[in-house]
């Protein structure tokens, strides 16, 4: 086993948190749309909203069922093609809002769908407006059974954007790769690739464990 | 309508060559499926027991497996135990001996979430009745987690066909790959080939992973 060289890595290191910055920023932003594209499908699934919700459901499954690589591939090579510019910023986001989207509409919908009927009209018979029954009844019932699964997502979209380095967007993968490739110093840069990523999702990993165990106990009955 | 790259995919054996590029990712991941499978029973098993030092092992292979982007997974596997010990071994082999890791550890944590869903009762009321260890393990406990366990193992599945995609980046000829070259190679003569085919890959995924989770979907609703 090589020993690790410091210098090395004290040289390397401004590079690699100028990476982490770009990992996290457009991990941030493509979750931030992923939760908005997710929010409108569970929303438009919810309700059974006509032809809306066939479209969502076709988003999902095919979004579902392919990796992240090859529509990345698709939108960045493909997409130019017949006309649509992209660049790799704007199509890494976009790339990983489309991922993301269906799986943020699975999380939010599983936690729609698990509250029964019979607070909907329990809450109606009360009184409440169909608003009212939505605002302090279903929510707050489905969204902390929704968290586990959110927080689950973000862990697996802030992995995925690792993706990115495909399309020669300069994240930690790229980085890394490209460190290797030029300077040949192999165990010193994936050293740093894995504490970087390390600390960039551990936290939310023991945030999330935390929480999900905060809120199993506020969950009714269970 | 400028030519998007149908007729460069009809021309000679590059559809055939697709598919192959597509039949080694899929191979990779078949193969990581059935080992990582059975061990992962094993080791989930183990981590639903008693034996704190062994879970406490697992416990830091399973988180770090987890915590990782299989991309860097693949990294330390290829690069990283090359430099490490100083062996020499094919891309493809390492991204088999990457996904076996990665996907036991998935499938345990599937395994012991699945035992640990089997309340106490169900234990309880077993040994009342009379049944042993062994027995209670058997005709109790397995058949309820194999329940929920199959849905879950499944839809694992497709999650290891897709992430086996990333075997392009240590570069392994895969579908990706494949279309790459059969773009570069036609690049004069359709230079917008790269829609069609980047589309091609694009549903061949799809028609790999989607009937597999349809069958995940259907087992999830007939058993719950």
């Amino acid at each position: 086993m090589a020993v690790l060289d410091w210098e090395v890595i004290q040289q390397y290191l401004p590079l690699y948190q100028e990476a982490a910055w770009l990992t996290v920023r457009l991990g941030v932003a493509g979750i931030i749309f992923a939760i908005l594209i997710g929010l409108i499908c569970a929303i438009v699934q919810y309700f059974k909203v006509p032809a809306l919700r066939q479209i969502a459901a076709v988003y999902i499954e095919i979004s579902r069922n392919t990796p992240l690589l090859v529509q990345l591939f698709f939108i960045f090579y493909g997409l130019p093609k017949i006309g649509i510019p992209t660049n790799a910023t704007v199509c890494g986001i976009a790339g990983l809002a489309f991922l993301g989207g269906s799986y943020m509409a699975e999380a939010f919908r599983s936690g729609l769908e698990a509250i029964p009927a019979i607070q909907t009209e329990s809450a109606l018979s009360l009184g409440l407006s169909r608003a009212q029954t939505m605002r302090y009844v279903i929510l707050p019932q489905a969204a902390s059974i929704s968290v586990p699964p959110f927080i689950a997502n973000v862990i697996f979209l802030l992995k995925e954007t690792s993706v990115f380095s495909a399309i020669s967007l300069m994240d930690l993968m790229f980085t890394a790769k490209d460190l290797i490739g030029l300077y040949y110093k192999t165990t010193e840069c994936l050293f740093l690739l894995v504490v970087f990523y390390l600390l960039i999702l551990l936290p939310i990993s023991i945030l999330g464990s935390l929480l999900e165990r905060r809120l199993r106990h506020a969950g009714f009955g269970a | 309508m400028p030519d998007l790259g149908l007729s460069v995919l009809l021309k000679g054996k590059n559809m055939a060559r697709l598919l192959g590029g597509l039949w080694v990712a899929l191979r990779i991941s078949l193969i990581a499926v059935a080992i990582s499978l059975p061990l992962g029973i094993l080791l989930g098993v183990l981590m639903a027991g008693k034996n704190r030092v062994v879970k406490a092992i697992l416990r830091v292979y399973l988180e770090f497996i987890r915590i990782m982007p299989q991309m860097v997974l693949l990294f330390l596997g290829f690069f990283g135990t090359t430099r490490a010990f100083g062996w020499n071994i094919s891309a493809e082999l390492a991204a088999i001996i990457v996904f076996t890791l990665w996907g036991t550890a998935e499938m345990s944590d599937l395994v012991r979430g699945a035992i640990i869903s089997i309340p106490r009762h169900q234990y309880e009321s077993s040994q009342a009745l009379g049944l042993n260890k062994r027995q209670t393990y058997f005709y109790i406990i397995l058949p309820q987690a194999a329940r929920r366990l199959i849905p879950l193992s499944i839809n694992l599945i497709t999650r290891m066909i897709k992430t086996t995609s990333l075997v392009l980046m240590i570069g392994v000829v895969e579908v990706l790959k494949v279309a790459q070259q059969i773009i570069e190679a036609n690049r004069m003569t359709s230079p917008n080939a790269a829609f069609g085919l980047y589309l091609t890959v694009f549903v061949l995924y799809f028609l790999a992973c989607w009937p597999i989770s349809l069958l995940a979907r259907y087992l999830e609703k007939k058993w719950r």
